[in-house]
C-alpha cells in the first residue's frame, strides 16, 4: 500500500481566472490513507486546488495527479477513484434520503438491488436510517452534510475531497460531522478536506498544508507546524517605538509577531527561565525598554499569523481578537 | 467528448430521478396541468364569441391550446437545468463521469412526459365542451408525432436556454418567451386578420406550420404542405438545440 502513488500530487500547479491569479506554482504532495486538510482563508485557493483534482476544472499548467492518474489526461480513471463533497450539499430536495442514494449507486454502474443495499448500508451507517423515506427538503443542515457524506461514498472511493464540510453548521452538528470523517479515514480512504478553521484541522488531520496566496507557505502534523513555529512565544511589550524598532533589528527574521499598535512582538522560546533571561538581557541590555513580558503557548493560529501575517479566521478578525 | 456521449444506463437513471422531481413538484405540475385548461376555457368562452373563423371556435382554437400548453410546460425543462447547475448537482454528476447528454435527457423525457399527460387532459376537456375531431386513428397518429416532435425541440431548446441562464429565476423569464410565441400564430385568430407586418412573421414561424398541421390532422381537413414544414422546423429546432446545448456544457463547467 505505502509504496503505490501518492494518493495527490501536484506539481507547480497554476491556475487564474482573468486577472486573478488563484494558484501560483502549487506543489503538494498527499500520502495514501489517513485525513489531510488545506488550511487557508478564503481566496487562499483551496476550492480551486479541489476542483482541479475531481476534475472539475482544469488546470492552466503544471500537473495534477490523483492515484497516479493524471486529472487533465486520464480523467475518467480519476472520476473512478475519487469522490466531493462540496460546500453545498448536491442533493434532489424532492428525492428521498434513500432515492438520492440509490440513484447516485445506480450511476456507479451498480444494478438497482444492489444499489438499494448500499444506500440502505450508507444511511445506516450515517446514523439516518429513520429519516430514510422523507424527502430532502425536510431534513436538517447536519442531516444532509451526512446524506452528502454518504453519498460521496457510493462509489467506494479510494480518496474523497471534502470541500469546506463543516462551513455553516453549528457546533453540536460539526461534532457528530468530525466523527464520521474521522471513521472514513479508519475505513482505509485517504480523506482531503479544505478549511479554514484551525480547530477542524488541528482536531482532524494527520497532515496540515498551509495556503496562502495559492502557494503552499508549509506543511506537517498540527504539532511539528507548532514546534516550528515556536511551541512557545515570549511576546514582549516596548515602552516606545523606537524601542521596537531596535528589538526588531537585532532580532532579524527570529521575530515571529510583530504588533506595532501595541508595541509588541514575539520570539519563539522553549519557556525555560534561563533561556528567558537571556532573551531578554539580549534584546533589552539596559533593562528599560521591555515594560512587560508575557509566555504564550503557540496555536495554529500562530503558526498562521507567522506565515501570513494575518489572522487565520475572518471571525476572529472582524471580532479585533 | 466523453462528456457528451450518451450512457444507456445513465440515462435511464436520469430519466427516472428527472420524472419522480416532476411528480413531486405539486405546485408546478398543477400549474402546467391546470393553466392550459383555463386558457382553453378563457379563450373559448370569453373571446369565442367575438371571433369570426369560419367554423365552431372550440374547434379552431384547440390545436393552439395544444401548443400553447406544450411551449409552457416544456419551458420548465430551462428552470430545472439551471437549478441542476446552480445546486452542484452536475459538478456531482461530472465527478461521476455522468455526461451531458444523459443529463439532459433526463429532462428532456421527462417534460416530454409531463406535457403528454397535459395534453391529454386538454384534450379531454375540449371534448366536454365541444370539440369533435374526425375519426381517421392515422391521422391522430401522425398529429401526435408532429406533437410530440414539437414537444422535444422546445424542450431541447429549453434545456440549451437553463444552461445559458445564471439563476433558476432567470430561467423562469424564458418560460415567457415560449408562452408567447403562440400568439402572433394561427393559434387564435386566423393570420389574414392581423396587420400586414404581423402576418408576415406569423406565417414565418415555427408555430405555424405546426398549428396548421395539428389542425388539419385532427379536424380531416387538407393540410398541404404544412406538416413537410413543422417537420423540418422542429427537426432543424432540435438539430440546433443539441448542438447549442452541447457547446454550452463545456463551456459553462470548464
Amino acid at each position: 500500500m505505502v509504496h503505490g502513488p501518492p494518493a495527490v500530487e501536484l506539481v507547480d500547479l497554476r491556475k487564474s481566472f482573468g486577472d486573478v491569479v488563484v494558484l501560483d506554482g502549487l506543489t503538494l504532495r498527499v500520502p495514501t490513507g489517513g485525513v489531510h486538510a488545506l488550511l487557508g482563508q478564503n481566496g487562499a485557493g483551496k476550492t480551486t486546488t479541489v476542483r482541479i483534482l475531481a476534475t472539475l476544472t482544469r488546470p492552466d499548467s503544471g500537473t495534477a495527479r490523483v492515484a497516479g492518474y493524471d486529472v487533465v489526461r486520464e480523467r475518467r480513471r480519476v472520476r473512478r477513484t475519487i469522490s466531493l463533497a462540496g460546500q453545498h450539499a448536491a442533493l434532489d430536495d424532492g428525492q428521498t434520503g434513500v432515492e438520492n442514494l440509490t440513484m447516485l449507486a445506480r450511476l456507479t454502474g451498480l444494478r438497482a438491488p444492489a444499489a438499494r443495499a448500499r444506500a440502505a448500508a450508507l444511511l445506516d451507517r450515517f446514523d439516518l436510517a429513520d429519516a430514510a423515506r422523507r424527502q430532502v427538503i425536510t431534513y436538517s443542515g447536519g442531516m444532509r452534510r451526512r446524506l452528502d457524506l454518504a453519498a460521496s461514498l457510493v462509489g467506494a472511493p479510494s480518496v474523497i475531497f471534502l470541500d469546506e464540510p463543516t462551513t455553516g453548521l453549528d457546533p453540536r452538528s460539526r461534532q457528530a460531522l468530525w466523527e464520521v470523517i474521522g471513521e472514513l479515514a479508519g475505513a482505509g480512504v485517504t480523506v482531503l478536506l479544505t478549511t479554514q478553521y484551525l480547530e477542524e484541522a488541528d482536531r482532524l488531520a494527520d497532515q496540515i498544508m498551509v495556503l496562502h496566496g495559492g502557494a503552499l507557505v508549509a506543511e506537517g502534523t498540527a504539532a511539528d507546524l507548532k514546534r516550528r513555529f515556536g511551541a512557545q512565544r515570549l511576546e514582549l511589550t516596548w515602552r516606545d517605538a523606537a524601542g521596537l524598532a531596535e528589538a526588531t533589528r537585532r532580532l532579524g527574521d527570529r521575530v515571529t509577531h510583530r504588533e506595532p499598535a501595541r508595541l509588541s512582538l514575539s520570539v519563539a522560546t522553549e519557556g525555560s527561565a534561563p533561556q528567558v533571561r537571556a532573551l531578554l538581557d539580549e534584546v533589552d541590555p539596559d533593562r528599560h525598554g521591555v515594560v512587560r513580558f508575557t509566555v504564550r503557548e503557540a496555536t495554529l493560529d500562530d503558526v498562521f499569523f507567522t506565515l501570513t501575517g494575518r489572522p487565520a479566521s475572518p471571525e476572529r478578525e472582524v471580532a479585533g481578537v | 467528448m466523453s462528456e457528451l456521449t450518451l450512457r444507456p444506463t445513465h440515462a435511464a437513471v436520469m430519466i427516472g430521478r428527472c420524472v419522480r422531481l416532476s411528480r413531486r413538484n405539486v405546485d408546478a405540475l398543477l400549474t402546467s396541468l391546470l393553466l392550459p385548461v383555463i386558457l382553453m376555457l378563457l379563450f373559448v368562452y370569453l373571446f369565442g364569441g367575438a371571433i369570426e373563423t369560419g367554423s365552431a371556435y372550440v374547434t379552431y382554437v384547440v390545436p393552439g391550446v395544444l401548443l400553447l400548453c406544450a411551449g409552457f410546460g416544456a419551458a420548465g425543462t430551462a428552470v430545472s437545468v439551471t437549478t441542476d447547475l446552480t445546486n452542484g448537482m452536475i459538478e456531482r454528476l461530472r465527478t461521476m463521469d455522468v455526461g451531458a447528454t444523459s443529463i439532459l435527457t433526463g429532462h428532456v423525457v421527462a417534460s416530454v412526459a409531463r406535457n403528454a399527460v397535459s395534453t391529454v387532459l386538454v384534450l379531454g376537456v375540449a371534448v366536454a365542451i365541444g370539440f369533435r375531431p374526425a375519426v381517421a386513428p392515422l391521422r391522430w397518429l401522425a398529429a401526435a408525432g408532429v406533437l410530440l416532435l414539437f414537444l422535444l425541440a422546445v424542450s431541447w431548446l429549453s434545456a440549451a436556454f437553463g444552461l445559458l441562464a445564471r439563476t433558476p429565476e432567470a430561467a423562469n423569464g424564458y418560460t415567457f418567451l415560449v408562452m408567447f410565441l403562440p400568439y402572433p400564430s394561427s393559434a387564435f385568430v386566423p393570420v389574414e386578420t392581423m396587420p400586414s407586418w404581423l402576418r408576415g412573421f406569423a406565417e414565418h414561424q415555427p408555430v405555424t406550420p405546426v398549428i396548421e398541421s395539428l389542425r388539419g390532422l385532427l379536424l380531416d381537413t387538407p393540410v398541404g404542405t404544412a406538416p413537410t414544414q413543422a417537420v423540418a422546423w422542429c427537426v432543424g429546432l432540435l438539430a440546433l438545440a443539441v448542438l447549442l446545448s452541447g457547446v454550452l456544457f463545456r463551456r459553462r463547467v470548464a
